[in-house]
């Protein structure tokens, strides 16, 4: 079926769904379908296993690697506060005053697989770096505090939209421990080839990290002074 | 008090009526997040026939939340109505869902002496037929430039958000709703910066759309109200005011609101006389969750707060309510068959304590549910007689990440149960021609470039 001319222009000013056109009153099958084609990409997204060893590989420094206390990926959707928590028994060695930066798999391990390694090349900063499973932005604060870090950059999966599956988030905590919230931190988010590109995040990550330093602090205190971030999708 | 019941000789103690109400709770998960969730199916359906035996009067004396510690329960207690209690005072909750269901009285007089409690406590013993049967029987309108919640009308909120706010954006997305129908309820946006000079902007934009093209309907922006109050003061065209809302008075706090906040923003939107034909001005957004989201629950079961969450929204008679029911995610709501049911008990709560409840039918990538979900659960309100659903682009919104229902959803809902928009705005889609196929001309009043879209 054609769609008029003067509906489907109303595309161009917006990325919504606009001028789809109508069978009756259903949308068009390629319409139809391609919703259905997003949709299975985020589900996929949220459902992938972080692989590791593949990350490790593509970091250019040694990694440790650790696991939140949720046994598995359905019950890392079912009880966000486990996400929080490391797996009992987690070895940690200190490395005092460091900066932590905690790779997450989050809602997408797709973001983190992909975009996670390039955006630390790109910080270009010393950095102790942690790979953590069925992570929630929280289990950071538990795997500075046990790094004694001076802060922790959490880049963490964001939850898939239909639009992007791989959005990765970027949450620094001044001093880390257990117990805070999220007013006690800056996030970046929608870090992603068509979203906030890999260069542009990392300029901005390094100005928050040198900030938080001058000033000992992170969260709603560390004003952003440069141009307004994306409005970010809490994943923790 | 405690409460007790022997099922198949096991004999199961509740200690109080929060306790039991929390057990007689259909399974979800964020009951079983917060650690109160029955421990077994047995032990759910004993606590239901216990709950079934308990005197509707109990819930007068036995507050889930104390008295002294909640403002929303000084509320319901200090507006409770006996005289309007009288004719169902003599029943327990198991009685009361018999009389619901057999009753042919209005129920409109009921309202003021129910309370929250004693409306959950009924919903959680009752069937989804139960849930919409009784409330197809509640009508409720309210009105503003048009007349929301007439007998078999249904209402859609236009919803054309944008994820960085663009004016033209949102335009185009708000003609391409009015051209299948939608926008009676409200034409409303979620902006994605919550700021008085961004909000002031997008209200602009939105009055001169219903100016221009002369639409019986409403605009909101779904800013915090101490943003909307600022853009009142400031001389913008505000019509509706905007809050999410909860059932405790830590869940509001967590909202950076208060009662007495509310009531000076009912005020300040009365003030403007914007509405024509009715006052109904304020919008409250609801959903379960929201309250051990913001460790604000008091160890009360997710749906019983956010039925109080509607005490709130009654005492500033709005225009609309609506359950975000599927947004929060599925630490609370895990799957289809979850947010089917909270969604058909929020509807039915709304309604018999008499608010104009619609349903935001929808879903999170993370969320066990699908398009399939959302065509049961929209299917299913339709029947209950829901006040509006959403309709946003194709069912995805670009702002906030989510699927909600589209409004070719709304058409079709419209169609296979004979309900029709707004009386005031189904005479203007006659007179701009829409109540027809789409053709390749658009009405010329309702030109794109009218807008600003060129």
């Amino acid at each position: 079926m054609t769609v008029p001319r003067v509906w489907t222009d109303l595309r161009r000013f917006t990325p919504a769904r606009v001028g789809l056109g109508r069978v009756g009153n259903a949308q068009p099958t390629a319409a139809h379908l391609a919703f259905a084609a997003d949709h299975a990409a985020a589900r996929d997204a949220v459902w992938k296993e972080l692989d590791a060893k593949a990350l490790e590989q593509a970091l250019a420094q040694p990694v440790t690697v650790v696991a939140s206390a949720a046994p598995n990926r359905e019950t890392y959707l079912l009880r966000p506060d486990l996400g929080r928590t490391l797996a009992p028994g987690t070895q940690l060695s200190p490395a005092i005053g460091c900066l932590a930066i905690m790779i997450a798999d989050g809602l997408s391990a797709t973001a983190a697989q992909n975009h996670a390694a390039p955006l630390i090349a790109a910080l270009a900063l010393p950095a102790q770096v942690v790979i953590a499973t069925q992570a929630r932005v929280a289990l950071g604060d538990q795997v500075g505090f046990a790094l004694q870090a001076e802060a922790v950059l959490v880049l963490i999966g964001e939850r898939p939209g239909l639009s992007s599956s791989d959005s990765l988030g970027a949450y620094l905590t001044w001093r880390p421990r257990p117990g805070l919230t999220d007013a006690a931190r800056n996030c970046v988010s929608n870090i992603r080839p068509n979203g906030l590109p890999i260069p542009e995040a990392a300029r901005k990550l390094r100005w928050l990290i040198a900030e938080s330093r001058r000033l000992r602090l992170t969260g709603v205190e560390l004003k952003d002074n440069e141009s307004a971030y994306d409005k970010s999708i809490s994943v923790d | 008090m405690a409460y007790r019941h022997t099922l198949r000789g096991t004999v199961y103690h509740f200690p109080t009526l929060r306790e039991l109400l929390a057990v007689a709770t259909p399974l979800r998960s964020g009951d079983q997040l917060a650690g109160i969730a029955a421990p077994t199916n047995t032990a759910r359906v004993a606590a239901q026939l216990a709950l079934a035996d308990v005197p509707l009067r109990r819930f007068l004396t036995e507050t889930v939340i104390p008295y002294e510690v909640d403002d929303i329960t000084r509320l319901i207690i200090d507006t409770h109505d006996n005289a309007a209690f009288a004719p169902i005072a003599h029943l327990t909750v198991g009685g009361f869902r018999d009389w619901l269901l057999a009753t042919n009285e209005d129920l409109r007089t009921l309202r003021s002496g129910l309370t929250p409690e004693m409306v959950a406590a009924v919903s959680k013993i009752m069937r989804l037929q139960d849930l919409m049967s009784v409330a197809a029987r509640c009508q409720v309108t309210s009105a503003f430039r048009n007349t929301i919640g007439l007998p078999g009308r249904l209402s859609v909120r236009l919803q054309p958000n944008h994820p960085t706010d663009d004016l033209q954006g949102i335009a185009a997305s708000t003609l391409d709703g009015l051209l299948l129908g939608a926008g009676d309820a409200v034409i409303g946006v979620n902006p994605a910066t919550d700021s008085p000079t961004q909000t002031h902007r997008l209200l602009d934009m939105l009055a001169t759309v219903i100016e221009r093209y002369e639409i019986p309907t409403q605009s909101c922006i779904l800013a915090h109200v101490t943003t909307t109050l600022r853009c009142i003061e400031a001389g913008a065209p505000v019509d509706l005011v905007f809050q999410s809302i909860g059932g405790t008075q830590a869940t509001n706090e967590s909202f950076g609101i208060t009662l007495a906040l509310l009531a000076e923003a009912q005020d300040a939107a009365l003030s403007l006389n914007r509405g024509t034909i009715g006052r109904n001005v304020m919008y409250f957004e609801t959903g379960q969750g929201s309250a051990l989201s913001a460790n604000a629950h008091h160890g009360v079961d997710q749906q019983t707060i956010e039925a109080r969450a509607y005490a709130v929204a009654r005492a500033f008679p709005p225009l609309l309510v609506n359950s975000v029911v599927g947004f929060i995610g599925p630490e609370y709501l895990a799957n289809g068959k979850q947010i089917t049911r909270a969604g058909l008990e929020d509807h039915f709560c709304a309604k018999l304590l008499g608010l104009p409840m619609g349903v935001d039918v929808c879903y999170t990538n993370h969320a066990d549910a699908d398009q399939d979900d959302m065509d049961a659960l929209l299917t299913l309100l339709g029947v209950a007689g829901c006040t509006y659903i959403m309709g946003v682009p194709g069912a995805d919104d670009v702002m906030l990440s989510y699927q909600s229902t589209s409004f070719h959803d709304a058409l079709y809902l419209r169609a296979a149960l004979r309900l029709r928009p707004a009386p005031e705005f189904e005479a203007w889609l006659d007179r701009m021609n829409l109540t027809g196929r789409m053709s390749d001309h658009l009405p010329p009043n309702l030109a794109p470039d009218v807008i600003g879209l060129t």
